[in-house]
């Protein structure tokens, strides 16, 4: 059995999963302690179905700690960047462009160092061990023990990024270090920005995964803990404690993917309603669409993976800005109506009418229209049928236009709504072939995290005058499954992505190639979908 | 005019949009301006006719693979070095830069370089848009000779070219900017103020500030962004033709690279289903066709752009999915005679058909 936790801005949501059948759920809004929140939330689960704690093999947590302290500023280490690249690239030092509220915080201690690749992989300048050592040294001396290294052509080549790792591990034994090639792909000043981004994220990451730990020690757990990436699959809680970043957009991924293992559907939209916001993502065979863009976090520009979704401001909480008293008397029912975008937020048990408070939400009106049904209705204002029709398609308009937004193709789709405010969702929304709202949709996110797999990528430059294009691709497939497996995946490994693109103005036929693939852990293949329909590569786990 | 910090994002806008889909993400150009600007305060932009006859003026811009340019970055003192050494060739101070093709991020390189130099950038450009090669500047067209042009790398090498031909001038320097990491600075076709007055197309980038300006405050004011970029364009009197090619969703995608240029076919449906847009491109969008009949080619502008933002989506960032309106300019009147098709027209990249201007195309469009 696993349990699956998601550690949203709002609530936690947990779920107790058996082969591929719920057995409880569990949500609450987020406490102050996020790890008495866990322990209790996994407490719960356990309770609500009757089993004992030995029997979970596997904990999965997805969490929206690392978002917030960067948006928010707080908790950042202050961290020194090496990069090798020099005389390259010196006309834009690291944290060119970012915020100053966010260099504040981190500083703005970097060295600019001879080393790198060119495109074909030869050296841009060689590489300087005493310079490095020096640098390690000047960044020991300040304190600073977060350490990022960035290096140009870094996913073509990695050995200069990991020389200097070594070095700065001799001078500073406790550092953590992040390398960019760990994080990123090509763009070295977006998967730069990334690192730096990681690196400020260490000790946090570290304190986070040592108290979702103590969190399962003091339930009497002894599970695998595994934190989910943004790509949907998980990583061991070690992983993600020198990896925090590629964990930061794991919410929505968990909600799109647990839509998907509920309702079977490998195609659609899924819709994630919560308190403040609905996100939109496109499933593309089981996994969420990744976004092609720069990625912005917290005012940087990175190149980390992270799926598409469009977040709109309307959730079960958005303020409903309208004067019943005015517009009522003269059935002039919409004068100054404005849906949102703010919203009540978790308040919405004591804020909202349907629960006594004075604010007139989105939720309000569903129950008072009739397509929820929860709280008191008779306490919310009494509105015209028009007034309440009126509104009603207002907010339908909105989630029909995010969904216009993300639909790749012309003809209507298949919409899964979750999210605890899914209800606002109506079935004959514009776009929709149907809407799908399977059981436990309002913990979707943490069923995502409960079935998630494991995965590896790789991105390479190759020339295909070098190695033949068949033989470079079956080698880079044969070492994703390869990373996969060693990563604790050991059945139903597959190639679940290749993408490959040319470079132009190079002779040759130069491509850059990226292989994606995810595997089952070992004791939830059950949990696998149509995995008939998989090509199933087998791979022995190496240990 | 003064061309303050706060105006880069908006040169940025606009020399993507004239890019024509080619030319490159010009983020990392703006990131360097930026920089550049925050040393030595504004940069002035001066109008053409202000050079004085006799002035030295020096085009120039980056050569090689955009896909190199995000990962072997500039050290900044490429185009000083370059400068200067074409001032010791030339015996004499270099009294203006400008870029040597408004579109991408070649249309900000010169900044930098006049920021280092202390001297302004000329309101012109050598290609009013962006095109895969040097020869299919304007002043190749109009004869003028490419050299003495100078490459240079953020390694510090240096290289003086002197041909007679500017095909073999566009060879040398491509091989060269390979063997020095795939990107290089490229100081090139230096002329007379007279010559620039004569030659240059005018105005491009003011043009360009202009339709990055347009599409900001559209944004600012929640008015459509396409309506007040192709009014923009009208307005600068440089583009005179300029309307909504095609609305829809992107369902096809072709590329290969051959001859080291990434050539390739996008294939654009209607939202209602019934239209098709298909697009051919090499680096830059050559052709477009609307349900089979053509309705712009080259040197016109074709620019495919998120339909939500009006970002500019260059040829190697385009994707499956995507929502795009693509948007269609008619090309500076100089790069529409008889000769310059020759170089830039559909016939220069073996598209099997005279060239048409895109206001006739459409002549059911509004102007």
């Amino acid at each position: 059995m696993r349990i699956g936790v998601d550690v949203g801005g709002t609530n936690t949501d947990a779920v107790l999963i058996d082969g591929s059948q719920v057995l409880a759920s569990f949500k609450k809004p987020t406490s102050e302690n996020i790890s008495a929140g866990v322990s209790s939330a996994i407490e719960a689960v356990l309770n609500r179905a009757g089993v004992a704690p030995s029997a979970v093999s596997a904990v999965m947590i997805g969490t929206t700690h690392f978002t917030n302290a960067l948006v928010e500023r707080s908790r950042l280490d202050e961290i020194g960047i090496i990069r090798l690249a020099s005389p390259s690239g010196e006309a834009l030092p690291p944290f060119t462009g970012w915020p100053s509220d966010l260099t504040g915080q981190i500083g703005k201690h970097f060295f600019l160092l001879p080393g790198g690749y060119e495109f074909d992989g030869s050296e841009i300048s060689a590489f300087d061990e005493d310079k490095v050592r020096d640098a390690a040294r000047a960044f020991r001396k300040r304190g600073i023990t977060s350490i990022a290294v960035s290096s140009a052509f870094a996913p073509i080549n990695e050995a200069m990024e990991k020389r200097a790792a070594k070095i700065i591990r001799e001078e500073i034994p406790n550092a953590v270090i992040s390398l960019s090639h760990e994080i990123g792909r090509l763009g070295l000043i977006e998967r730069e920005n990334g690192v730096i981004l990681n690196a400020a994220l260490a000790t946090l990451a570290s304190h986070v995964m040592t108290s979702f730990e103590y969190a399962l020690e003091q339930r009497g757990l002894n599970a695998r803990l595994f934190i989910s990436q943004n790509d949907g699959t998980l990583i061991s809680a070690m992983h993600a404690s020198r990896f925090p970043v590629m964990t930061i957009g794991s919410g929505p991924t968990n909600s799109m993917r647990g839509a998907a293992f509920l309702t079977d559907i490998r195609d659609g939209i899924v819709m994630d309603v919560g308190g403040t916001t609905c996100d939109i993502g496109v499933l593309v065979n089981g996994m969420p669409r990744e976004s092609s863009v720069a990625v912005d976090i917290g005012g940087v520009r990175t190149n980390i993976r992270m799926p598409d979704v469009l977040a709109i401001g309307l959730g079960g909480g958005t303020r409903i800005h309208f004067n019943p008293d005015k517009n009522l008397a003269n059935g002039s029912t919409l004068r100054g109506l404005r849906i949102g975008p703010d919203s009540v937020g978790y308040r919405i048990m004591q804020e909202s009418f349907l629960f006594g408070g004075d604010t007139l939400t989105a939720s309000d009106i569903a129950v008072a229209s009739g397509h929820a049904i929860f709280g008191d209705p008779s306490l919310v204002p009494a509105l015209s049928t028009e007034a309440q029709t009126a509104i009603w398609s207002r907010i339908q308009a909105i989630l029909e236009d995010g969904v216009d937004r993300m639909k790749t193709t012309a003809g209507d789709t298949t919409i899964i709504a979750v999210g605890g405010a899914n209800f606002l969702i109506d079935d004959t929304i514009k776009g929709a072939a149907e809407v799908l709202r399977p059981a436990h949709a309002s913990v979707a996110n943490a069923v995502g995290a409960a079935i998630a797999q494991v995965g590896a990528q790789i991105d390479k430059i190759i020339d295909y005058e070098k190695t033949p294009r068949d033989v470079a691709q079956a080698n880079l497939r044969k070492s994703a499954l390869a990373q996969c497996a060693a990563s604790g995946a050991c059945e139903n490994i597959e190639i679940v992505d290749v993408e490959e693109v040319f470079l132009s103005y190079l002779p040759g036929r130069t491509a850059q190639i990226r292989i994606k693939a995810v595997g089952d852990l070992a004791d939830v293949s059950s949990t696998t979908i149509h995995s008939s329909e998989r090509a199933i590569a087998k791979v022995t786990r190496a240990h | 005019m003064r061309i303050e910090r706060s105006m880069l994002a908006d040169l940025a806008r606009g020399a993507a949009f004239l890019g024509s889909g080619g030319g490159g993400d010009p983020y990392y150009s703006l990131l360097l301006a930026e920089a550049a600007i925050k040393r030595c305060d504004a940069f002035e932009l001066l109008p053409l006719s202000e050079i004085s006859d006799s002035a030295l003026v020096a085009p120039c811009g980056w050569i090689g693979a955009p896909t190199v340019s995000v990962e072997k970055l500039p050290n900044g003192r490429e185009a000083v070095a370059g400068l200067r050494r074409l001032e010791t060739i030339m015996g004499r101070k270099i009294d203006a830069v400008l870029p040597i093709e408004i579109g991408g991020g070649n249309g900000l390189a010169p900044l930098i370089a006049a920021a280092e130099l202390g001297v302004p950038v000329l309101d012109c450009d050598g290609m009013g848009r962006a095109f895969p090669e040097s020869q299919m500047t304007i002043f190749n067209i109009r004869n003028l000779s490419a050299c003495p042009s100078v490459l240079t790398a953020s390694c510090g090498s240096l290289a003086v070219i002197e041909t007679d031909d500017n095909l073999t001038h566009e060879r040398i320097a491509r091989s060269l900017s390979v063997a020095l990491g795939g990107i290089a600075h490229l100081v090139e076709y230096p002329l007379t103020g007279a010559q620039a007055k004569a030659n240059a197309i005018p105005g491009s980038v003011s043009a360009a500030f202009s339709a990055g300006a347009a599409i900001r405050n559209a944004h600012a004011n929640s008015e459509d962004l396409f309506e007040a970029l192709t009014q923009a364009l009208r307005d600068t009197g440089l583009y005179p033709y300029s309307f909504t090619l095609f609305d829809g969703k992107i369902v096809d995608l072709e590329r290969e690279t051959r001859g080291g240029f990434s050539i390739g076919k996008v294939i654009i449906d209607g939202f209602g289903g019934q239209d098709r847009m298909e697009i051919e491109f090499q680096n830059e969008n050559l052709i477009a066709r609307r349900n089979g009949n053509v309705c712009a080619m080259t040197p016109d502008l074709i620019t495919v752009m998120d339909r939500e933002t009006a970002d500019t989506i260059t040829t190697e960032k385009l994707k499956y999915g995507q929502r795009v309106k693509v948007i269609g300019a008619a090309a500076p009147a100089m790069l529409r005679e008889e000769n310059a098709l020759e170089f830039v027209g559909p016939v220069a990249f073996g598209l099997g058909l005279n060239y048409t201007p895109i206001e006739k195309l459409n002549a059911r469009a509004p102007a």
